[in-house]
This record gives structure tokens, sequence and C-alpha cells, in this order.
């Protein structure tokens, strides 16, 4: 693998997002274009000036129409473009940018556009009616799961291994509410939320209760890449991609210590390698990992190698992942609190990222200088991680 | 081009969210997508599904890392390489982990919990094995690394299915 002669240096100059929501009335084509238009508006550009679009969005069975790509196509900016649809499950918030990203780093393309969309509420009654066909058809699908099960499993697993109590886990989830408290565009921002709130919530598998998890959400999120033959011509301010990784485990879950998640940590090593960082814990400043559920934070947490396993738990009682706290994780509120339209989490994973270290983050900016941030995004069947390091120079 | 404003988060996000009731209005419309499928089992699976029926479980060794996988597969995805030896299990186990579940696959909420969790098979590698229910135990009482059963369908009504495996419960022997 070469991870250090990359051909170009790609630099973030534009985000947007639409506001996250339990349903939204805009399609999911008008969605992709609010969202495309906010991030070119931001760019200073138009879509004249985009060479190529990737979309990414996740299960085509939200949608009941089995060709999503080409059905988003001309709301995300894509019609007579080089065009390509990514899909990693909720891994798509942060692999659709990667894929943008090796489209610009590969000297091919001077200015692309990243789209992702999701529109959760079109399948009736609920999403968990998709979610069914996720499943293995002949081992899974007969014992009538519900996917909150295989992260219910996950988390006694982890919670066991570690030796992790169900309280620190809840305060990520009281956390992330009240930072969310900042986010134009969230859906389930809380500035009251408390501890026992999360730990008197309805049972749903446990040890999941329903405010350990985000919510099903309509969105649209979208950020442009430029090269770095451009990028002071678009702003002073650009925020650098400085290493992308990706990896997948294998999809026998059944077969897997879920306890760990070592397709984060072999994603982050790759990511760490190409920017040159050899202490993670020191070199970077704050991160936005993947937190659908508030476990899910603290375990991505340690497969970034950001803390010893079982030790998040520990830095969150502590106080130190607090927005202004030693090593801030999730100041946008995160999943749990702005929303989780799968794939366009974009807008507040990779674009939270970008605005922190743009300065332009508003109420949401996090007290200390930073210069180094990490985003993750995990998704499939519990076995896929897609890591950016982004800095600014 | 311009040089890119100095606003940065979505301070005026577009969207217009809609209330449940408004399903009902002209804001949306209905239909059903009917869909069936026949999957195919595969070589591996419709021997270990035939197997179920017989009160077996089975896995496929393979030769170069020695690991029997449970469920079945013809190739090893690590060294990918063929598997070449079928394995039979004791069908015993231990609890890998858990869950207690007061939703069912539609996410609705049901009173008497669905006991469901992964088992790690004795007489294969470590945290393998398959996904089951578990019986003839209190909520309170499920832990991980208890040594666990199965709990077999009468024969006559095993049909070879997953399901054929009533449950597992707490090792009695
Ligand atoms: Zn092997």
């Amino acid at each position: 693998m070469n991870l250090t002669k990359i051909r170009k240096d790609v630099a973030v100059v534009g985000a947007g997002m639409t506001v996250f929501a339990r349903r939204l009335q805009e399609t999911g084509k008008e969605m992709s274009w609010e969202a495309a238009k906010m991030a070119l508006d931001e760019a200073g550009l138009t879509l004249k000036d985009i060479d190529a679009v990737i979309l990414g969005s996740a299960p085509d069975a939200f949608d009941g129409v089995h060709k999503k790509g080409d059905w988003l196509l001309d709301g995300a900016g894509g019609t007579n473009k080089p065009f390509m649809r990514v899909y990693t499950g909720g891994g798509t918030a942060v692999f659709a940018p990667i894929a943008g990203w090796w489209h610009v780093a590969s000297g091919m393309f001077k200015r692309v556009l990243v789209v992702c969309e999701e529109k959760m509420s079109s399948v009736q009654p609920h999403a968990q009616s998709a979610f069914a066909h996720i499943w293995d058809p002949i081992l899974d699908r007969p014992l009538k799961p519900n996917l909150v099960w295989i992260f219910a499993m996950e988390m006694q697993r982890y919670m066991h291994k570690y030796n992790v109590r169900y309280e620190d886990i809840a305060l990520v989830a009281v956390k992330n509410k009240r930072n969310a408290v900042g986010h134009p565009c969230a859906q389930l921002a809380d500035p009251n939320i408390t501890l026992d709130d999360v730990i008197n919530s309805e049972p749903m598998a446990l040890p999941v209760r329903r405010l350990d998890i985000s919510p099903p959400s309509d969105g649209a999120s979208a950020i442009v890449l430029v090269s770095e033959d451009v990028a002071y011509e678009h702003t002073d301010t650009p925020v650098w991609i400085d290493g992308v990784g990706w990896c997948i485990d294998t999809t026998m879950w059944t077969n897997r210590d879920l306890a760990f998640p070592k397709f984060v940590a072999r994603a982050a090593k790759m990511a760490y390698e190409m920017a040159g960082i050899k202490n993670p814990r020191k070199e970077i400043d704050f991160a936005e990992p993947y937190d659908p559920f508030d476990y899910k934070e603290l375990q991505h947490l340690e497969g970034l190698l950001l803390a010893d396993p079982g030790e998040a738990a520990i830095m969150t009682r502590e106080g130190k992942t607090q927005r202004d706290g030693e090593f801030p994780v999730c100041p946008s509120g995160g999943l749990l609190g702005v929303g989780n339209p799968i794939a366009a989490t974009l807008g507040i994973k990779i674009g939270e990222v970008y605005w922190q270290l743009a300065r332009k983050a508003g109420p949401r900016q996090v007290k200390k200088d930073v210069r180094t941030g990490v985003t993750q995004a995990w998704g499939d069947l519990m076995q896929f991680s897609a890591v950016i390091v982004m800095r600014r120079r | 081009m311009s040089k890119s404003q100095k606003f940065g988060p979505p301070l005026n996000p577009r969207g217009r969210r809609l209330e449940a009731k408004e399903l009902e209005s002209i804001t949306h419309v209905r239909a059903k997508t009917p869909a069936k499928y026949a999957w195919a089992a595969g070589t591996a699976m419709s021997r270990f599904l035939e197997e179920l029926k017989n009160g077996k479980i089975i896995g496929r060794k393979c030769a170069r890392c020695n690991r029997v996988l449970v469920p079945p597969r013809m190739f090893c995805e690590r060294c990918f390489a063929p598997t070449t030896e079928w394995v039979y299990l004791p069908g015993t186990g231990v609890v890998e982990t858990f869950s207690i579940s007061y939703i069912d696959t539609n996410a609705n909420r049901i009173k008497e919990p669905i006991l469901v969790g992964t088992i790690a098979f004795d007489g294969a590698p470590p945290h393998c094995g398959i996904m089951h229910y578990f019986g003839e135990v209190k909520p309170e009482e499920l832990k991980i690394g208890m040594p666990v059963e199965p709990v077999w369908k009468p024969k006559e009504e095993r049909v070879g299915s997953v399901l054929d495996i009533k449950y597992f419960r707490p090792r009695q022997k």
C-alpha cells in the first residue's frame, strides 16, 4: 500500500446540510439539491465549476426504489458529469468523502462535489421494516430479528469484557444531546436532559434503552473538495484531508468478538500513517466518531486508538470529552443529538470537523485551539469503518 | 468564482419538518412493493440445515488455519482456500453475548421479553457460533459465559431450519 506519495493534496472548502427531522416534506432529490447548493455557495462555486460528483446513500429499501444513484442524480448535481454512487451502510457518511478524495488526489479532477442523502421516513410503518432486509435469510431471518438486537449484543459484550458501567455509557447520550443545542439542524437537542432521563428511558433491547439510540431521520449533506492547485482561489481557510483509511471485517458477525472493533483500528492506522501521525492521543485535538448509539462513541474512540479499551468511559465520566474538555468528542451533537439520516450524517462528521478547523462552528466552536481533527463512520453489518484525519495548516 | 463566504455552519438550513398526521394529507403517495424470494441455501448451508433435522450442529474445517467454521462455509475467507472436512460439534457452548428485548422485529413493544444472543460453540474457535434464543432461564440469570445446550423440537417437527432448535438453555448435565 502506498500511503505516502499521493499526487495531490485535497482540501474541503465548503459544506452544507439540511435540517434533520423524522419527516421532511422535501423529496430525496430536493434535499440533495438544498445541501449541494449550500456547499457550493459556501465555497463560492457554481455547478459549472465542478468536475465530478459523488453520491452517498444507504439501503435502497428505505426508498423502495432500487437504483438510488440515478434516482437522486439530478438533485446531487451529477447530470452530464462523471458520477458515482458509493454505499457502505452507515460508513457512507465518511466513505463517500473518501471516494471524493481519491478522485481529486489522483490528479484527475480539481473540484469534486460529494452529496449524501437519506430519507428514512418513506418506509412504513418504520425504518425497521427495511432493516429486516439486511439479515442473512437462512440463519438470521427465521429468528425474526430486530436490528437493535445486534447492537445490544455488541454493547453487552463491550461492557462485559472491559468492565464498563452503563451509567458512564449513558453520559455520552447526555453530552451529545446537550451539544446539539447549538446546532441549527438538530432533531433531538435537549438542553435539560439528565443522566436519570437516559437510565430511566424505556427498555428497547437491554442493555439498550430508548435514549441510548439516535433517531431515524430525513436529511442531506454535502461538501466540496478541491485540489491543492486551486484551494486558495476559493478560501483563505482550506481544511486539508491529510489521511484516509477504511477497512471491513467479515459479515459472519457471530464469528467475531464484538467487544473491540479491530476494523476501526486498521482503518485508523492507515489514516494516521498517511497523515504522519505517530501518537494519535498527542497529535489529534478532537474527534467526531460515529455515535448512532452512545456506547459506539466509546468503542470508536478506543478503535481510533484515542483511548485504551474501556478507558473512553472513564474519560467521559471525568468530563474530558465535553466540548470544553481536554479532548472534545462529538462537538456537533452527533447522531444522538442532531439525528441519524444514515449517509447524510456526513454533515455532522466530516462537515463538523471542517467547520471546527475553519473556526466557523459558531456556538459549537470548541474552546481550545484545534488544528487536527479525526472523524470516523461505521456501517454495513457492524463490520466497516472509514476514517479521515483533517488539519488546518 | 468568488472566495468562500465567512458564514460557516448551516445558519439557515432548509427543509420543512412534517408531523405524522401530515402523512394522511396530500404530502405523500402510498404503495406496496410486493416481491417474494427463494434464496439458495448453498452447498455448505444446505448440509448444515439437513443436519439440524438430525439434531446435529456441524462445522467445516480449514486445514490451513485449523479453524472449524460455524456456520460452515466451503471456503475459508482468511486463507482463501477450500475447507476440507465436516466436523460434528457437541452442540453445547457458552453465552457469548445476549440481549433482553422488549421490542419485536417491527419495533413493536412487547411485555414478555425475548431472550436472544449468540452462542460460542464448544469445539469451535473462541467467539464462533450462531445467533439464537435462550429459554428456561430468567432474564436476570442470563450471563455471558454461562454454559448452554440446545433444546430441539421433536424430530417429526423439524424441517431443516435454524428454528429446529427451539432455544438454548442453561446446561443440565
Ligand atoms: Zn483458514
